[in-house]
């Protein structure tokens, strides 16, 4: 087979995932040329547990480098800049002498620290550190994960004080690696990866000194927090020596960047086994009053920072999953399509996935699982129907809180991830947010959006705005639905969510 | 070395008869092509028929392939699994070529299309998943016909509409066209379904080499074409991304295309004339000579 990418320049992306790695390098069409991925390990010490191996992590990220760019056919004189994106919260902290992690990274989804926000939260609760960090007190956040390190691990406390570990979300980790390790690395984070610590104040991009006293982090152990897009080092070894890596963001907030949802009121959303959901807001962090997180968006170089809004759903691609594996309604998760395309409405049927509580923007851990409506008429078809209705209507709730709290209303939404490839899921998502629904010609947002960021930092792209240009749509939904029937469907909707709550006597 | 059964071997090489050029065959004819006796070929026919491989024309007494094929084929691959496979190579293919993609599979005498992605330039499309095309002027309907003997059956029976003053309606034209499809791997439709349009489709095939379902490219005929040739590089780019489309993860290098001429295109939204699948429940734009045009215009 013919190829013609011999020619570059060229921008890597590395996406150091959750239950992989990846390198895909992109060309000045922001097209792919090359992918390599590998998974590693998912350690579970305990119940609610979540680890994984950083040394095996930093060799994944060196092969799938390597393999990327093997399979593109070219040297790293073609490549232009790395840029990085991450799963972001996990939490790593290791010596910098000998570059040795000093535990297993906690994942964010590891519960560990429960107990421990509760008991930081004091008399105030939750929302201890929101004004300065946008954020609750929950297990996710890196914060409290560092805590935990340094209480648990023997001796770690003193040798951390004496300025001899290092802590760092994994673009640190890959960075500090990839610029050289113990042989001059730097030590660096970018400010949306620094805003998922519960540990910086949002106003000023700074380290919050009054949070690192109240949660004992001794400030030697932090890395510099930099923009998303500038250079933050050479790659020292490996087939990309010589190369600027000059890019990173974390996984939701790169696909942000991706989507290119430059301007404020442009938001994305992600449909895999749960959902995100951010809001761009422009260079004014707001607040939320209805449960949605604030956090950065991205910052290019000098730039101001661009700030967003931010809501998750638990469960959606996870209920498509439960429908096959649990109750073994479907064999394929594509065939939730086939079975809820065979019936015309829901029956009356509506699916309040409350598996663990309901999240945004409700947050009540008393909720659980309903299906409200049920009658002698309604099949399985109509609960098919009701599953992908669920995922539509979960981000209606989480779009009807960002217009709340932002004041800005949502003109089009950019979809991205496996859910998309689900038609009847993307035309009711239209229909119940009467709003146009857009999906972009390449899938990997969140590593265009840190080739992105990266390309801009050295260069490669001149502005946003040609990045905007370069954005393809490959399929739009447009709403179907009358308003009158979309009302009364809404209505009911938030009938079964009323009833998903007060399910558990006992919130613990 | 264990002998083979017999009555099986009869078996398929009935079945390749049956869905091979002639649409429907008499007892005699089947007999004489596999040499068989007439009762032996009779109790295999009868076999084939109760297991609903093989139908038999009630007028005529003829034999023709049964719809129990179709069912096997097509439950094999979901159609939307079939599209969330594609998706990755569809949107590559519809950014190399600067073309809109279609993905098509059998459905009630005609295509249906069950993936489509815009042309990649910034005017406004219309979202065609739900459309029907027809079998026998179609790029993909050709291909589905030279593959598929269920759709091959179908297209031979329908009544082929002249389209335009170049569609092919008489049957030995028709197969003559097939057989090109199945020498060469790829089907073209040149203004042959719409005026002014152009399409190259070819097969995607399951692991067992059973096709199921056809994608192409469409768009302005003078942007297909290239001095009154069809291009060979989008040939070959639809034929790369339908060998690509079931495959397991495993990305080749990417094949990269010159830019796409930019030639201007009319847009005008549709008036909307539309009948409801009974599969899918979404609205059919295409119905019979009232049919949308992939570039957007009504004609």
């Amino acid at each position: 087979m013919t190829d013609a990418h011999t020619t570059g320049p060229f921008i890597a992306a590395i996406d150091q995932g959750t239950t992989s790695s990846r390198c895909i390098v992109f060309d000045k069409d922001g097209r792919i040329v090359s992918v390599d991925q590998k998974e590693h390990e998912q350690i579970f010490p305990k119940p609610g547990w979540v680890e994984h191996d950083a040394a095996e992590i930093w060799t994944n990220v060196q092969e799938v480098v390597a393999g990327a760019i093997e399979k593109a056919g070219i040297t790293p004189a073609d490549v232009q800049a790395i840029g990085i994106t991450n799963q972001r919260e996990t939490t790593l902290l290791w010596d910098k002498n000998t570059g040795e992690p000093v535990h297993n990274a906690i994942v964010w989804q590891d519960t560990r620290t429960d107990a421990l926000c509760k008991e930081l939260g004091r008399n105030v609760g939750q929302d201890r550190f929101r004004r300065q960090t946008g954020l609750p007190l929950a297990s996710y956040f890196a914060g409290p994960k560092v805590r935990w390190l340094l209480d648990n691990v023997e001796g770690l406390r003193e040798r951390a004080e004496a300025g001899d570990i290092l802590f760092g979300t994994m673009d640190s980790w890959v960075i500090w690696n990839l610029t050289g390790g113990t042989d001059g690395g730097v030590h660096v984070t970018d400010v949306t990866n620094a805003s998922r610590t519960l540990l910086m104040n949002l106003h000023e991009m700074r380290w919050d000194e009054k949070i690192l006293q109240s949660m004992e982090i001794p400030a030697a152990v932090l890395p510099e927090i930099r923009s998303s897009a500038e250079v933050y080092g050479v790659a020292k070894a490996g087939p990309l020596a010589g190369v600027p890596v000059a890019s990173a963001l974390g996984d939701q907030q790169a696909a942000l960047f991706g989507q290119t949802c430059f301007s404020q009121g442009e938001a994305k959303s992600t449909y895999g086994t749960g959902t995100f959901m951010l809001m761009n807001t422009g260079d004014q962090p707001v607040n939320s009053y209805n449960g949605l997180l604030t956090t950065v968006g991205y910052q290019i170089g000098e730039q101001k920072p661009v700030y967003a809004l931010e809501g998750s759903i638990a469960v959606t691609g996870a209920l498509v999953q439960w429908m096959r594996d649990q109750m073994g309604l479907i064999k394929s998760a594509a065939e939730i399509e086939t079975l809820a395309s065979s019936v015309e409405d829901n029956g009356g049927a509506y699916f309040v996935p409350a598996f663990s509580g309901l999240f945004a923007p409700y947050w009540r851990p008393d909720a659980r699982g309903v299906i409200a409506g049920l009658t002698r008429y309604v099949t399985k078809a109509h609960i098919a129907r009701a599953v992908l209705e669920a995922t539509a209507w979960q981000t209606r709730e989480i779009s009807d809180a960002m217009t709340k709290d932002s004041g800005v209303e949502l003109t089009a939404l950019k979809v991205d991830g496996g859910m998309t490839s689900n038609n009847l899921l993307m035309q009711t998502l239209s229909d119940f947010l009467d709003a146009p629904v857009v999906r972009p010609m390449v899938a990997e947002t969140t590593c265009l959006g840190a080739a992105y960021a990266a390309g801009l930092a050295v260069g490669f792209w001149s502005s946003t705005d040609e990045l905007r240009a370069n954005w393809r749509r490959a399929a739009e939904w447009t709403p179907r639905m009358d308003a009158a029937t979309r009302d009364r469907e809404y209505k009911n909707w938030l009938k079964a969510v009323e009833r998903s709550m007060g399910w558990l006597d006992d919130e613990s | 070395m264990a002998k083979n059964i017999q009555s099986l071997e009869r078996a398929a090489a009935m079945l390749r008869l049956l869905a091979g050029g002639e649409r429907r065959l008499g007892l005699t004819e089947v007999a004489s092509s596999l040499g068989l006796a007439k009762g032996t070929a009779h109790g295999i026919l009868r076999t084939l028929q109760a297991e609903g491989f093989v139908e038999q024309d009630p007028a005529s007494g003829r034999y023709q392939l049964g719809a129990e094929l179709l069912r096997l084929g097509s439950t094999y691959l979901d159609v939307h699994e079939l599209r969330a496979r594609a998706l990755v190579w569809t949107d590559d293919l519809a950014r190399s070529s600067g073309e809109s993609v279609y993905l098509g599979v059998l459905h009630h005498k005609g295509v249906l299309i069950v993936h489509h992605v815009f042309r990649p330039d910034d005017s406004r499309q219309v979202l065609e998943v739900g459309a029907m095309q027809p079998l026998h002027s179609a790029a993909l309907g050709k291909v589905l016909s030279a593959y598929d003997p269920v759709a091959h059956n179908e297209a031979l029976e329908n009544e082929r509409e002249a389209f335009t003053p170049r569609t092919i309606t008489d049957p030995e034209g028709f197969e003559a066209v097939l057989d090109l499809t199945r020498a060469r791997g790829w089907a073209a439709d040149v203004e042959e379904t719409w005026d002014g349009v152009a399409s190259i489709a070819a097969p995607i095939h399951d692991r067992r080499r059973m096709p199921v379902g056809a994608v192409g490219v469409t768009g302005a005929v003078e942007r297909i074409r290239a001095g009154g040739e069809l291009r060979p590089d989008l040939v070959a780019a639809v034929r790369d991304c339908a060998r690509g489309v079931p495959g397991s993860g495993r990305r080749a290098l990417l094949r990269r295309l010159p830019p796409p001429p930019v030639t201007p295109v009319t847009i005008a939204i549709p008036a909307a004339e539309p009948l409801t699948c009974v599969m899918t429940g979404t609205k059919l734009p295409f119905i019979g000579r009232h049919c949308r045009t992939p570039t957007g215009n009504t004609r």
